[in-house]
Protein backbone atom coordinates (compact mmCIF):
# COMPACT_ATOMS: atom_id res chain seq x y z
CA UNK A 1 0.00 0.00 0.00
CA UNK A 2 2.36 2.50 1.18
CA UNK A 3 5.53 1.29 -1.73
CA UNK A 4 6.51 4.63 -4.09
CA UNK A 5 8.97 5.10 -6.59
CA UNK A 6 10.88 7.94 -7.96
CA UNK A 7 11.98 6.98 -11.39
CA UNK A 8 13.24 3.50 -11.24
CA UNK A 9 13.72 3.44 -7.46
CA UNK A 10 11.67 1.55 -5.35
CA UNK A 11 10.79 2.34 -1.42
CA UNK A 12 8.89 -0.08 0.72
CA UNK A 13 7.43 3.71 2.55
CA UNK A 14 7.77 6.90 1.58
CA UNK A 15 9.52 8.08 4.68
CA UNK A 16 13.10 8.44 4.08
CA UNK A 17 15.67 8.99 6.74
CA UNK A 18 17.10 12.97 6.35
CA UNK A 19 20.21 13.90 5.75
CA UNK A 20 22.59 14.66 8.68
CA UNK A 21 20.61 12.92 11.24
CA UNK A 22 21.71 9.64 12.27
CA UNK A 23 23.08 8.84 9.22
CA UNK A 24 27.30 9.45 9.64
CA UNK A 25 27.82 5.23 10.95
CA UNK A 26 26.22 2.20 8.50
CA UNK A 27 25.43 0.96 11.81
CA UNK A 28 23.16 3.61 12.62
CA UNK A 29 21.65 3.57 9.13
CA UNK A 30 20.64 -0.19 10.00
CA UNK A 31 19.19 0.73 13.25
CA UNK A 32 16.79 3.24 11.14
CA UNK A 33 16.42 0.70 8.32
CA UNK A 34 15.21 -1.65 10.87
CA UNK A 35 12.78 0.70 12.59
CA UNK A 36 10.83 0.89 9.53
CA UNK A 37 12.44 3.77 6.94
CA UNK A 38 11.48 3.40 3.37
CA UNK A 39 15.43 4.58 2.33
CA UNK A 40 18.45 6.24 3.64
CA UNK A 41 20.16 9.04 2.98
CA UNK A 42 23.67 9.29 4.63
CA UNK A 43 25.26 12.49 6.15
CA UNK A 44 26.89 15.06 4.04
CA UNK A 45 30.26 14.04 2.72
CA UNK A 46 33.03 16.11 1.34
CA UNK A 47 36.13 15.81 0.25
CA UNK A 48 38.08 15.89 3.57
CA UNK A 49 37.41 15.25 6.77
CA UNK A 50 35.36 18.05 8.59
CA UNK A 51 35.49 18.33 12.45
CA UNK A 52 32.66 20.68 12.13
CA UNK A 53 31.65 22.90 14.65
CA UNK A 54 32.62 23.60 18.41
CA UNK A 55 29.90 22.94 20.94
CA UNK A 56 27.39 24.17 21.31
CA UNK A 57 26.26 22.70 17.85
CA UNK A 58 22.33 22.52 18.86
CA UNK A 59 19.69 24.62 20.37
CA UNK A 60 16.48 22.72 21.62
CA UNK A 61 13.03 24.65 21.13
CA UNK A 62 9.40 24.14 22.31
CA UNK A 63 9.17 23.88 18.03
CA UNK A 64 12.03 22.42 16.61
CA UNK A 65 15.60 22.14 16.52
CA UNK A 66 18.26 24.79 16.00
CA UNK A 67 21.77 22.91 14.48
CA UNK A 68 25.55 24.58 13.43
CA UNK A 69 26.93 21.22 13.33
CA UNK A 70 29.02 22.42 10.67
CA UNK A 71 29.23 19.57 8.31
CA UNK A 72 31.09 17.38 10.21
CA UNK A 73 32.00 14.28 8.03
CA UNK A 74 34.59 11.41 8.02
CA UNK A 75 35.48 12.86 4.05
CA UNK A 76 34.81 10.37 0.76
CA UNK A 77 38.08 8.34 1.12
CA UNK A 78 37.09 6.75 4.42
CA UNK A 79 33.17 6.39 3.74
CA UNK A 80 33.20 3.10 1.52
CA UNK A 81 32.78 1.03 4.36
CA UNK A 82 30.07 2.78 6.22
CA UNK A 83 27.40 1.96 2.73
CA UNK A 84 28.23 -1.25 2.57
CA UNK A 85 27.23 -1.24 6.17
CA UNK A 86 24.02 0.44 5.22
CA UNK A 87 23.61 -1.55 2.21
CA UNK A 88 22.82 -4.70 3.99
CA UNK A 89 19.70 -2.99 5.18
CA UNK A 90 18.03 -4.38 2.33
CA UNK A 91 16.54 -0.45 1.03
CA UNK A 92 17.86 1.95 -1.16
CA UNK A 93 20.92 4.30 0.33
CA UNK A 94 21.40 7.71 -1.18
CA UNK A 95 24.46 9.00 -0.88
CA UNK A 96 24.08 12.96 -0.03
CA UNK A 97 27.48 15.40 -1.02
CA UNK A 98 28.42 18.64 -0.54
CA UNK A 99 31.13 20.38 -2.88
CA UNK A 100 32.40 23.66 -3.39
CA UNK A 101 32.23 23.52 -6.67
CA UNK A 102 30.63 21.28 -9.90
CA UNK A 103 34.51 19.52 -9.97
CA UNK A 104 34.30 18.19 -6.52
CA UNK A 105 30.31 17.53 -6.83
CA UNK A 106 31.10 15.47 -9.67
CA UNK A 107 33.83 13.37 -7.84
CA UNK A 108 32.19 13.18 -4.65
CA UNK A 109 29.06 11.61 -6.54
CA UNK A 110 31.42 9.26 -8.89
CA UNK A 111 32.85 7.90 -5.45
CA UNK A 112 29.29 7.33 -4.49
CA UNK A 113 28.56 5.54 -7.21
CA UNK A 114 31.39 3.47 -7.01
CA UNK A 115 30.57 2.86 -2.93
CA UNK A 116 26.95 1.40 -4.35
CA UNK A 117 24.60 4.04 -3.81
CA UNK A 118 21.52 3.86 -5.11
CA UNK A 119 20.90 7.52 -6.08
CA UNK A 120 23.35 10.57 -4.90
CA UNK A 121 22.04 13.35 -3.28
CA UNK A 122 23.82 17.02 -4.09
CA UNK A 123 23.61 19.46 -0.62
CA UNK A 124 23.27 22.74 -2.47
CA UNK A 125 23.27 24.55 0.26
CA UNK A 126 26.35 24.98 1.96
CA UNK A 127 28.65 28.59 1.67
CA UNK A 128 29.95 28.58 -1.15
CA UNK A 129 33.73 29.77 -2.45
CA UNK A 130 32.72 32.33 -4.90
CA UNK A 131 31.37 35.20 -2.93
CA UNK A 132 31.12 34.73 1.11
CA UNK A 133 28.30 34.30 3.06
CA UNK A 134 26.65 32.93 0.00
CA UNK A 135 25.03 29.66 -0.63
CA UNK A 136 25.47 27.98 -3.68
CA UNK A 137 21.78 26.81 -4.01
CA UNK A 138 20.76 30.29 -4.41
CA UNK A 139 23.11 30.51 -7.13
CA UNK A 140 20.94 29.46 -10.00
CA UNK A 141 23.97 29.79 -12.74
CA UNK A 142 25.92 27.61 -10.34
CA UNK A 143 22.93 25.22 -9.37
CA UNK A 144 22.20 24.14 -13.38
CA UNK A 145 26.37 23.89 -14.12
CA UNK A 146 26.48 21.68 -10.60
CA UNK A 147 23.59 19.63 -11.46
CA UNK A 148 24.83 19.17 -15.42
CA UNK A 149 28.14 18.32 -14.37
CA UNK A 150 27.12 15.51 -12.00
CA UNK A 151 24.49 14.42 -14.67
CA UNK A 152 27.47 13.53 -16.97
CA UNK A 153 29.75 11.85 -14.52
CA UNK A 154 27.27 9.56 -13.07
CA UNK A 155 24.93 6.72 -14.18
CA UNK A 156 22.85 6.54 -10.95
CA UNK A 157 19.68 9.17 -10.43
CA UNK A 158 20.66 12.46 -9.51
CA UNK A 159 18.91 14.55 -6.64
CA UNK A 160 18.76 18.42 -5.79
CA UNK A 161 18.62 19.18 -2.35
CA UNK A 162 17.37 23.09 -2.54
CA UNK A 163 17.69 25.55 0.42
CA UNK A 164 14.49 27.43 1.41
CA UNK A 165 16.68 30.55 1.95
CA UNK A 166 16.48 31.89 -1.34
CA UNK A 167 13.31 34.68 -2.76
CA UNK A 168 12.97 32.74 -5.26
CA UNK A 169 12.75 28.51 -4.67
CA UNK A 170 11.08 28.45 -8.18
CA UNK A 171 13.91 29.63 -10.02
CA UNK A 172 16.38 27.13 -8.40
CA UNK A 173 14.51 24.35 -9.02
CA UNK A 174 14.28 25.20 -12.63
CA UNK A 175 17.96 25.53 -13.19
CA UNK A 176 18.31 21.99 -11.05
CA UNK A 177 15.53 20.18 -13.38
CA UNK A 178 18.89 18.31 -15.03
CA UNK A 179 18.63 16.44 -12.24
CA UNK A 180 16.13 13.27 -11.85
CA UNK A 181 14.46 14.77 -8.64
CA UNK A 182 14.34 17.77 -6.82
CA UNK A 183 14.35 17.32 -2.59
CA UNK A 184 12.68 20.22 -0.61
CA UNK A 185 13.41 21.64 1.81
CA UNK A 186 17.15 22.04 3.53
CA UNK A 187 17.01 23.66 7.16
CA UNK A 188 15.76 27.69 7.70
CA UNK A 189 18.68 30.14 8.51
CA UNK A 190 18.42 31.16 12.16
CA UNK A 191 20.01 32.09 15.49
CA UNK A 192 19.30 32.31 19.04
CA UNK A 193 20.34 34.32 21.73
CA UNK A 194 20.77 33.19 25.72
CA UNK A 195 19.50 36.32 27.43
CA UNK A 196 21.81 35.39 30.47
CA UNK A 197 24.91 34.80 28.88
CA UNK A 198 24.21 37.75 26.92
CA UNK A 199 25.68 35.80 24.00
CA UNK A 200 24.25 33.59 20.91
CA UNK A 201 24.07 29.69 21.96
CA UNK A 202 25.91 28.64 18.68
CA UNK A 203 29.03 28.63 18.55
CA UNK A 204 29.10 29.58 15.27
CA UNK A 205 26.12 32.01 15.68
CA UNK A 206 24.01 31.23 13.17
CA UNK A 207 22.78 27.72 11.72
CA UNK A 208 19.47 25.98 10.88
CA UNK A 209 16.41 25.61 12.06
CA UNK A 210 14.39 22.38 11.45
CA UNK A 211 11.53 20.68 12.89
CA UNK A 212 7.51 21.46 13.32
CA UNK A 213 8.18 25.21 13.02
CA UNK A 214 9.52 25.06 9.45
CA UNK A 215 6.79 22.87 7.84
CA UNK A 216 4.72 25.39 6.56
CA UNK A 217 7.57 26.36 4.62
CA UNK A 218 8.17 23.24 3.43
CA UNK A 219 5.11 22.69 2.38
CA UNK A 220 5.15 26.18 0.46
CA UNK A 221 8.40 25.14 -1.30
CA UNK A 222 6.66 21.64 -2.90
CA UNK A 223 3.47 23.73 -3.71
CA UNK A 224 5.21 26.04 -5.78
CA UNK A 225 7.40 23.91 -7.56
CA UNK A 226 5.34 20.73 -8.42
CA UNK A 227 3.13 23.31 -10.48
CA UNK A 228 6.32 24.87 -12.68
CA UNK A 229 8.41 21.64 -13.01
CA UNK A 230 7.89 18.25 -13.79
CA UNK A 231 10.49 16.23 -11.87
CA UNK A 232 10.16 14.32 -8.93
CA UNK A 233 9.42 15.81 -5.23
CA UNK A 234 11.29 14.43 -2.27
CA UNK A 235 9.51 17.05 0.78
CA UNK A 236 11.29 17.46 4.19
CA UNK A 237 10.95 19.50 6.82
CA UNK A 238 9.15 19.56 10.20
CA UNK A 239 6.91 15.86 9.53
CA UNK A 240 6.41 14.55 12.97
CA UNK A 241 3.27 12.32 11.68
CA UNK A 242 1.34 10.50 8.85
CA UNK A 243 -0.85 14.11 8.66
CA UNK A 244 2.28 16.05 8.37
CA UNK A 245 3.79 13.17 5.57
CA UNK A 246 0.54 13.16 3.63
CA UNK A 247 -0.01 16.92 3.53
CA UNK A 248 3.39 16.95 1.91
CA UNK A 249 2.38 14.36 -0.55
CA UNK A 250 -1.14 16.29 -1.14
CA UNK A 251 1.28 19.31 -2.00
CA UNK A 252 2.90 17.36 -4.74
CA UNK A 253 5.52 15.30 -2.94
CA UNK A 254 6.32 11.97 -4.17
CA UNK A 255 8.38 10.77 -1.06
CA UNK A 256 9.73 12.39 1.74
CA UNK A 257 12.41 12.93 4.64
CA UNK A 258 12.40 12.64 8.51
CA UNK A 259 15.01 14.21 10.38
CA UNK A 260 14.46 15.94 13.58
CA UNK A 261 11.22 13.52 14.29
CA UNK A 262 13.45 10.97 16.06
CA UNK A 263 14.38 13.49 18.44
CA UNK A 264 10.70 14.77 19.02
CA UNK A 265 9.48 10.64 19.13
CA UNK A 266 12.31 8.63 19.46
CA UNK A 267 13.65 6.32 15.99
CA UNK A 268 10.73 4.24 16.15
CA UNK A 269 9.07 7.25 14.36
CA UNK A 270 9.07 5.25 10.78
CA UNK A 271 7.30 2.21 11.72
CA UNK A 272 4.94 4.59 13.48
CA UNK A 273 3.88 6.84 10.44
CA UNK A 274 3.94 3.91 8.48
CA UNK A 275 1.23 2.53 10.50
CA UNK A 276 -1.01 5.70 10.87
CA UNK A 277 -0.79 6.29 7.02
CA UNK A 278 -2.13 2.75 6.56
CA UNK A 279 -4.60 3.39 8.56
CA UNK A 280 -5.66 6.93 7.62
CA UNK A 281 -5.65 5.22 3.90
CA UNK A 282 -7.75 3.00 4.49
CA UNK A 283 -10.27 5.06 6.21
CA UNK A 284 -10.35 7.49 3.44
CA UNK A 285 -10.56 5.14 0.66
CA UNK A 286 -6.94 5.01 -1.14
CA UNK A 287 -4.51 2.03 -2.07
CA UNK A 288 -2.04 3.98 -3.51
CA UNK A 289 0.56 6.93 -2.86
CA UNK A 290 0.29 8.16 -6.04
CA UNK A 291 -3.46 8.76 -5.85
CA UNK A 292 -2.67 11.37 -3.36
CA UNK A 293 0.31 13.25 -4.89
CA UNK A 294 -0.70 16.63 -6.24
CA UNK A 295 -4.21 16.74 -5.02
CA UNK A 296 -4.55 19.88 -3.19
CA UNK A 297 -3.10 21.90 -5.67
CA UNK A 298 -5.57 24.98 -6.68
CA UNK A 299 -5.29 25.14 -10.95
CA UNK B 1 16.68 26.14 26.39
CA UNK B 2 19.15 26.35 29.23
CA UNK B 3 18.94 26.80 32.79
CA UNK B 4 21.31 28.38 34.87
CA UNK B 5 22.36 26.88 38.32
CA UNK B 6 24.55 28.94 40.61
CA UNK B 7 27.34 26.92 42.34
CA UNK B 8 26.98 26.63 46.06
CA UNK B 9 29.85 24.61 47.20
CA UNK B 10 33.25 23.71 45.39
CA UNK B 11 35.51 20.70 47.12
CA UNK B 12 38.77 19.49 45.87
CA UNK B 13 38.24 15.73 45.93
CA UNK B 14 41.37 15.02 44.15
CA UNK B 15 44.77 16.46 42.09
CA UNK B 16 42.06 16.68 39.44
CA UNK B 17 38.63 16.16 40.24
CA UNK B 18 36.14 18.84 42.12
CA UNK B 19 32.89 18.77 42.99
CA UNK B 20 30.35 21.24 42.03
CA UNK B 21 27.36 21.59 43.89
CA UNK B 22 24.57 23.41 42.78
CA UNK B 23 19.85 23.34 43.30
CA UNK B 24 17.81 22.40 40.88
CA UNK B 25 14.75 20.70 40.60
CA UNK B 26 15.09 18.24 38.01
CA UNK B 27 14.98 14.69 39.33
CA UNK B 28 18.35 12.63 37.82
CA UNK B 29 18.55 8.80 38.34
CA UNK B 30 21.99 7.68 38.96
CA UNK B 31 23.59 6.87 35.52
CA UNK B 32 22.08 9.99 33.70
CA UNK B 33 24.26 12.90 32.23
CA UNK B 34 23.30 16.76 31.41
CA UNK B 35 25.16 19.01 29.20
CA UNK B 36 26.70 21.73 30.46
CA UNK B 37 27.51 25.02 28.55
CA UNK B 38 30.55 27.66 30.00
CA UNK B 39 29.24 30.63 27.62
CA UNK B 40 32.19 31.05 24.95
CA UNK B 41 34.30 28.56 25.99
CA UNK B 42 32.51 24.90 25.53
CA UNK B 43 29.63 22.34 26.20
CA UNK B 44 30.29 19.01 27.46
CA UNK B 45 28.35 16.15 29.32
CA UNK B 46 28.98 15.74 32.97
CA UNK B 47 27.10 12.84 34.67
CA UNK B 48 25.41 13.43 37.78
CA UNK B 49 27.36 12.54 40.98
CA UNK B 50 24.97 13.66 44.24
CA UNK B 51 20.89 13.17 43.26
CA UNK B 52 19.17 14.55 46.48
CA UNK B 53 17.81 18.12 46.28
CA UNK B 54 21.13 19.38 46.68
CA UNK B 55 23.29 18.26 43.05
CA UNK B 56 26.87 17.86 42.02
CA UNK B 57 29.07 17.24 38.93
CA UNK B 58 32.06 16.09 40.03
CA UNK B 59 34.52 16.95 36.99
CA UNK B 60 37.92 15.71 36.41
CA UNK B 61 40.33 18.24 34.69
CA UNK B 62 41.45 16.70 31.04
CA UNK B 63 40.91 19.70 28.74
CA UNK B 64 40.18 23.20 27.51
CA UNK B 65 36.44 23.15 28.91
CA UNK B 66 36.93 21.15 32.23
CA UNK B 67 40.38 23.83 32.75
CA UNK B 68 37.63 26.72 32.74
CA UNK B 69 35.17 24.86 34.96
CA UNK B 70 37.98 24.02 37.76
CA UNK B 71 38.80 27.92 37.47
CA UNK B 72 35.33 29.01 38.31
CA UNK B 73 34.51 30.06 42.09
CA UNK B 74 31.25 29.25 44.62
CA UNK B 75 29.05 32.05 43.07
CA UNK B 76 29.53 31.60 39.73
CA UNK B 77 27.18 29.82 37.15
CA UNK B 78 26.78 27.11 35.20
CA UNK B 79 24.48 26.63 32.23
CA UNK B 80 22.67 23.30 31.70
CA UNK B 81 20.58 20.86 30.22
CA UNK B 82 19.07 17.28 30.99
CA UNK B 83 19.12 15.31 32.24
CA UNK B 84 19.69 12.93 29.71
CA UNK B 85 19.95 9.35 28.77
CA UNK B 86 19.56 6.03 30.36
CA UNK B 87 20.87 5.65 33.79
CA UNK B 88 21.30 2.65 35.57
CA UNK B 89 18.67 -0.47 36.03
CA UNK B 90 18.70 -1.57 39.72
CA UNK B 91 18.22 -4.93 40.17
CA UNK B 92 18.15 -7.30 43.04
CA UNK B 93 20.93 -9.40 42.77
CA UNK B 94 24.41 -9.16 44.68
CA UNK B 95 25.95 -6.46 43.40
CA UNK B 96 29.77 -5.36 43.17
CA UNK B 97 30.54 -1.75 42.25
CA UNK B 98 33.84 -0.55 40.18
CA UNK B 99 34.26 2.84 39.62
CA UNK B 100 37.84 3.47 37.74
CA UNK B 101 39.22 7.09 37.91
CA UNK B 102 35.97 9.98 37.16
CA UNK B 103 34.01 6.92 36.76
CA UNK B 104 33.23 6.82 40.26
CA UNK B 105 31.30 9.83 40.10
CA UNK B 106 28.95 8.26 38.02
CA UNK B 107 28.44 5.56 40.08
CA UNK B 108 28.65 7.06 43.74
CA UNK B 109 24.94 7.61 43.60
CA UNK B 110 24.04 4.33 42.38
CA UNK B 111 26.02 2.88 45.33
CA UNK B 112 24.64 5.12 47.74
CA UNK B 113 20.81 3.77 46.85
CA UNK B 114 21.88 0.16 46.50
CA UNK B 115 23.33 -2.66 48.66
CA UNK B 116 26.57 -4.12 47.57
CA UNK B 117 30.49 -4.30 47.54
CA UNK B 118 32.98 -1.32 46.15
CA UNK B 119 35.88 -1.32 44.38
CA UNK B 120 37.37 2.06 43.60
CA UNK B 121 40.14 2.30 41.36
CA UNK B 122 42.43 5.10 40.23
CA UNK B 123 46.11 5.40 38.76
CA UNK B 124 47.60 6.28 42.27
CA UNK B 125 46.59 7.11 45.73
CA UNK B 126 45.76 10.64 45.80
CA UNK B 127 43.46 10.03 42.60
CA UNK B 128 40.78 7.52 44.39
CA UNK B 129 37.61 9.39 44.21
CA UNK B 130 34.73 9.18 47.04
CA UNK B 131 36.83 7.20 49.03
CA UNK B 132 35.28 7.78 52.14
CA UNK B 133 31.79 8.78 51.03
CA UNK B 134 30.21 5.28 51.70
CA UNK B 135 29.36 4.02 55.00
CA UNK B 136 28.98 0.09 56.45
CA UNK B 137 30.29 -1.58 53.22
CA UNK B 138 33.05 -2.82 52.11
CA UNK B 139 35.09 -0.50 50.31
CA UNK B 140 38.27 -2.24 47.93
CA UNK B 141 41.05 -0.11 46.89
CA UNK B 142 43.25 -0.72 43.49
CA UNK B 143 45.92 1.31 42.45
CA UNK B 144 47.81 1.00 39.73
CA UNK B 145 51.02 1.77 41.15
CA UNK B 146 50.44 0.24 44.41
CA UNK B 147 50.29 3.45 46.43
CA UNK B 148 47.37 2.17 48.58
CA UNK B 149 45.11 -1.28 48.26
CA UNK B 150 45.71 -3.65 45.98
CA UNK B 151 48.52 -3.10 43.35
CA UNK B 152 47.21 -3.49 39.66
CA UNK B 153 44.38 -2.94 37.45
CA UNK B 154 40.57 -2.62 38.91
CA UNK B 155 39.68 -6.18 36.57
CA UNK B 156 42.57 -7.84 38.01
CA UNK B 157 41.51 -7.19 41.65
CA UNK B 158 37.46 -8.11 40.70
CA UNK B 159 38.82 -11.49 39.26
CA UNK B 160 40.01 -12.20 43.04
CA UNK B 161 37.09 -10.92 44.28
CA UNK B 162 35.00 -13.00 42.21
CA UNK B 163 36.95 -16.59 43.46
CA UNK B 164 35.92 -15.31 47.09
CA UNK B 165 32.25 -13.90 47.06
CA UNK B 166 29.26 -14.87 45.10
CA UNK B 167 28.46 -11.69 43.03
CA UNK B 168 25.80 -11.76 40.11
CA UNK B 169 25.96 -8.39 38.72
CA UNK B 170 28.51 -5.90 38.07
CA UNK B 171 27.80 -2.03 37.36
CA UNK B 172 30.64 -0.20 36.53
CA UNK B 173 31.90 2.76 34.83
CA UNK B 174 35.58 3.90 34.47
CA UNK B 175 38.05 3.75 31.32
CA UNK B 176 37.32 2.10 28.18
CA UNK B 177 39.30 -0.76 28.72
CA UNK B 178 38.58 -1.75 32.12
CA UNK B 179 35.06 -2.03 31.12
CA UNK B 180 36.15 -4.15 28.46
CA UNK B 181 37.84 -6.65 30.48
CA UNK B 182 35.42 -6.48 33.06
CA UNK B 183 32.60 -7.33 30.08
CA UNK B 184 34.88 -10.52 29.34
CA UNK B 185 35.04 -11.73 32.78
CA UNK B 186 31.46 -11.32 33.05
CA UNK B 187 30.91 -13.13 29.86
CA UNK B 188 33.05 -15.71 30.47
CA UNK B 189 31.82 -16.19 34.47
CA UNK B 190 28.11 -16.04 33.47
CA UNK B 191 27.63 -12.79 35.85
CA UNK B 192 25.34 -9.53 34.80
CA UNK B 193 26.90 -6.00 34.05
CA UNK B 194 25.47 -2.72 33.59
CA UNK B 195 28.52 -0.73 32.30
CA UNK B 196 28.05 3.63 31.79
CA UNK B 197 30.07 4.60 28.50
CA UNK B 198 31.69 7.65 27.51
CA UNK B 199 31.32 8.39 23.80
CA UNK B 200 32.42 12.27 22.35
CA UNK B 201 28.57 14.15 22.40
CA UNK B 202 27.73 17.07 19.99
CA UNK B 203 23.97 17.13 20.18
CA UNK B 204 23.28 14.50 23.53
CA UNK B 205 19.83 14.27 22.22
CA UNK B 206 20.35 11.27 19.49
CA UNK B 207 20.79 13.07 16.41
CA UNK B 208 24.19 13.81 14.90
CA UNK B 209 25.61 9.95 15.16
CA UNK B 210 29.03 11.28 16.88
CA UNK B 211 28.64 9.27 20.23
CA UNK B 212 26.90 5.69 18.40
CA UNK B 213 29.07 2.60 18.96
CA UNK B 214 27.73 0.09 16.57
CA UNK B 215 24.54 1.73 16.31
CA UNK B 216 23.68 2.55 19.13
CA UNK B 217 23.32 6.09 20.80
CA UNK B 218 25.61 6.71 24.15
CA UNK B 219 23.20 9.69 24.42
CA UNK B 220 19.81 8.07 24.42
CA UNK B 221 20.27 4.30 24.23
CA UNK B 222 22.90 4.56 27.08
CA UNK B 223 24.92 5.93 28.57
CA UNK B 224 23.94 2.75 31.02
CA UNK B 225 23.77 0.05 29.14
CA UNK B 226 22.76 -3.61 29.92
CA UNK B 227 24.77 -6.92 29.00
CA UNK B 228 22.87 -8.47 26.03
CA UNK B 229 23.59 -4.62 24.36
CA UNK B 230 27.01 -4.58 25.32
CA UNK B 231 27.74 -8.21 24.31
CA UNK B 232 26.91 -6.73 20.80
CA UNK B 233 29.54 -3.88 20.84
CA UNK B 234 32.29 -4.91 19.02
CA UNK B 235 34.22 -2.05 18.64
CA UNK B 236 33.67 -1.25 22.30
CA UNK B 237 37.79 -1.24 23.73
CA UNK B 238 38.73 -1.10 19.98
CA UNK B 239 37.65 0.85 18.18
CA UNK B 240 36.06 5.01 19.01
CA UNK B 241 35.24 7.57 16.23
CA UNK B 242 37.21 11.05 16.07
CA UNK B 243 35.12 14.56 15.99
CA UNK B 244 35.29 14.16 12.02
CA UNK B 245 33.10 10.60 12.65
CA UNK B 246 36.08 8.43 11.61
CA UNK B 247 36.39 5.16 13.32
CA UNK B 248 39.82 5.13 14.66
CA UNK B 249 41.73 2.50 17.08
CA UNK B 250 41.20 3.43 20.56
C1 LIG C 1 27.83 10.51 29.43
C2 LIG C 1 29.13 11.09 29.93
C3 LIG C 1 29.30 11.36 31.26
C4 LIG C 1 30.49 11.90 31.72
N1 LIG C 1 30.63 12.14 33.05
C5 LIG C 1 31.77 12.65 33.54
C6 LIG C 1 31.93 12.90 34.94
O1 LIG C 1 31.02 12.67 35.74
N2 LIG C 1 33.09 13.41 35.36
C7 LIG C 1 34.11 13.70 34.52
O2 LIG C 1 35.15 14.20 34.96
N3 LIG C 1 34.00 13.49 33.18
C8 LIG C 1 32.85 12.97 32.67
N4 LIG C 1 32.74 12.76 31.32
C9 LIG C 1 33.85 13.12 30.44
C10 LIG C 1 33.82 14.60 30.11
O3 LIG C 1 32.68 14.88 29.31
C11 LIG C 1 35.08 15.02 29.35
O4 LIG C 1 36.16 14.87 30.20
C12 LIG C 1 35.01 16.45 28.88
O5 LIG C 1 34.13 16.56 27.79
C13 LIG C 1 36.34 16.96 28.43
O6 LIG C 1 36.20 18.29 27.96
P1 LIG C 1 37.40 19.28 27.80
O7 LIG C 1 36.92 20.41 26.99
O8 LIG C 1 37.97 19.59 29.13
O9 LIG C 1 38.46 18.42 27.06
P2 LIG C 1 38.79 18.41 25.50
O10 LIG C 1 39.49 19.70 25.20
O11 LIG C 1 37.56 18.09 24.78
O12 LIG C 1 39.81 17.21 25.47
C14 LIG C 1 41.15 17.37 25.95
C15 LIG C 1 41.92 16.12 25.82
O13 LIG C 1 41.40 15.14 26.68
C16 LIG C 1 40.97 14.01 25.95
N5 LIG C 1 39.72 13.58 26.54
C17 LIG C 1 38.50 14.11 26.32
N6 LIG C 1 37.57 13.46 27.02
C18 LIG C 1 38.24 12.51 27.72
C19 LIG C 1 37.84 11.53 28.62
N7 LIG C 1 36.57 11.36 28.96
N8 LIG C 1 38.79 10.73 29.15
C20 LIG C 1 40.07 10.88 28.81
N9 LIG C 1 40.51 11.80 27.96
C21 LIG C 1 39.61 12.59 27.42
C22 LIG C 1 40.79 14.46 24.56
O14 LIG C 1 40.99 13.39 23.65
C23 LIG C 1 41.85 15.52 24.43
O15 LIG C 1 43.10 14.96 24.13
C24 LIG C 1 31.54 12.21 30.83
C25 LIG C 1 31.37 11.94 29.48
C26 LIG C 1 30.18 11.38 29.01
C27 LIG C 1 30.03 11.10 27.55
C1 LIG D 1 21.48 18.00 13.14
C2 LIG D 1 21.13 18.18 11.70
C3 LIG D 1 22.11 17.94 10.73
C4 LIG D 1 21.81 18.10 9.38
N1 LIG D 1 22.77 17.84 8.46
C5 LIG D 1 22.47 17.91 7.13
C6 LIG D 1 23.43 17.54 6.15
O1 LIG D 1 24.57 17.14 6.44
N2 LIG D 1 23.07 17.63 4.84
C7 LIG D 1 21.82 18.03 4.44
O2 LIG D 1 21.54 18.06 3.25
N3 LIG D 1 20.89 18.37 5.37
C8 LIG D 1 21.18 18.32 6.69
N4 LIG D 1 20.22 18.64 7.63
C9 LIG D 1 18.88 19.06 7.18
C10 LIG D 1 17.89 17.90 7.17
O3 LIG D 1 18.28 16.90 6.25
C11 LIG D 1 16.47 18.38 6.83
O4 LIG D 1 16.48 18.97 5.54
C12 LIG D 1 15.94 19.41 7.82
O5 LIG D 1 16.34 19.08 9.13
C13 LIG D 1 14.42 19.52 7.79
O6 LIG D 1 13.79 18.31 8.10
P1 LIG D 1 13.26 17.92 9.58
O7 LIG D 1 12.40 19.06 10.06
O8 LIG D 1 12.51 16.64 9.40
O9 LIG D 1 14.46 17.75 10.42
C14 LIG D 1 20.50 18.51 8.99
C15 LIG D 1 19.53 18.75 9.98
C16 LIG D 1 19.82 18.59 11.32
C17 LIG D 1 18.74 18.83 12.34
S1 LIG E 1 25.69 13.06 20.91
FE1 LIG E 1 24.58 13.32 19.09
S2 LIG E 1 23.71 11.36 18.80
FE2 LIG E 1 24.62 11.20 20.74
Amino acid sequence: MLSVAINDLRFRNPLLLASGILDESGESMLQVIKHGAGGVVTKSIGMEPREGYENPVIYELSYGLLNAIGLANPGIENYGEEIKIAKRGGVPVIGSVFGKDAEEFAYLARKMEEYGVDAVELNLSCPHARGYGMEIGVDAALVEEIVKEVKRKVNIPVWAKLTPNTHNIVEIAKAASDSDALVLINTVRAMAIDIEAKLPVLSNIFGGLSGPCIKPIGIRAVYEVYREVEKPIVGVGGIIDARDVIEYIMAGASAVEIGTAIYLRGIHVFSEIASEMEDWMKKHGYEKIEELVGIAQVR
Amino acid sequence: MYRVVEIEEIIKETPTIKTFFFRDETQPSPGQFYMIWLPGVDEFPMSISYIGERKAFSVKLVGEGTRKMHSLSEGDRLWIRGPYGRGFVEKNKKALFVGGGSGMATLAPLIERMRGDVVIAARTKEELLFKRRFKNRRVYIATDDGSEGFRGFAHELVERLLEENEYEIIYTCGPELMMRKLIDIAIERGLDIQASLERLMKCGIGICDSCSINGYRVCVDGPVFEKDILIEMSDLGRYTRDRAGRRVPL
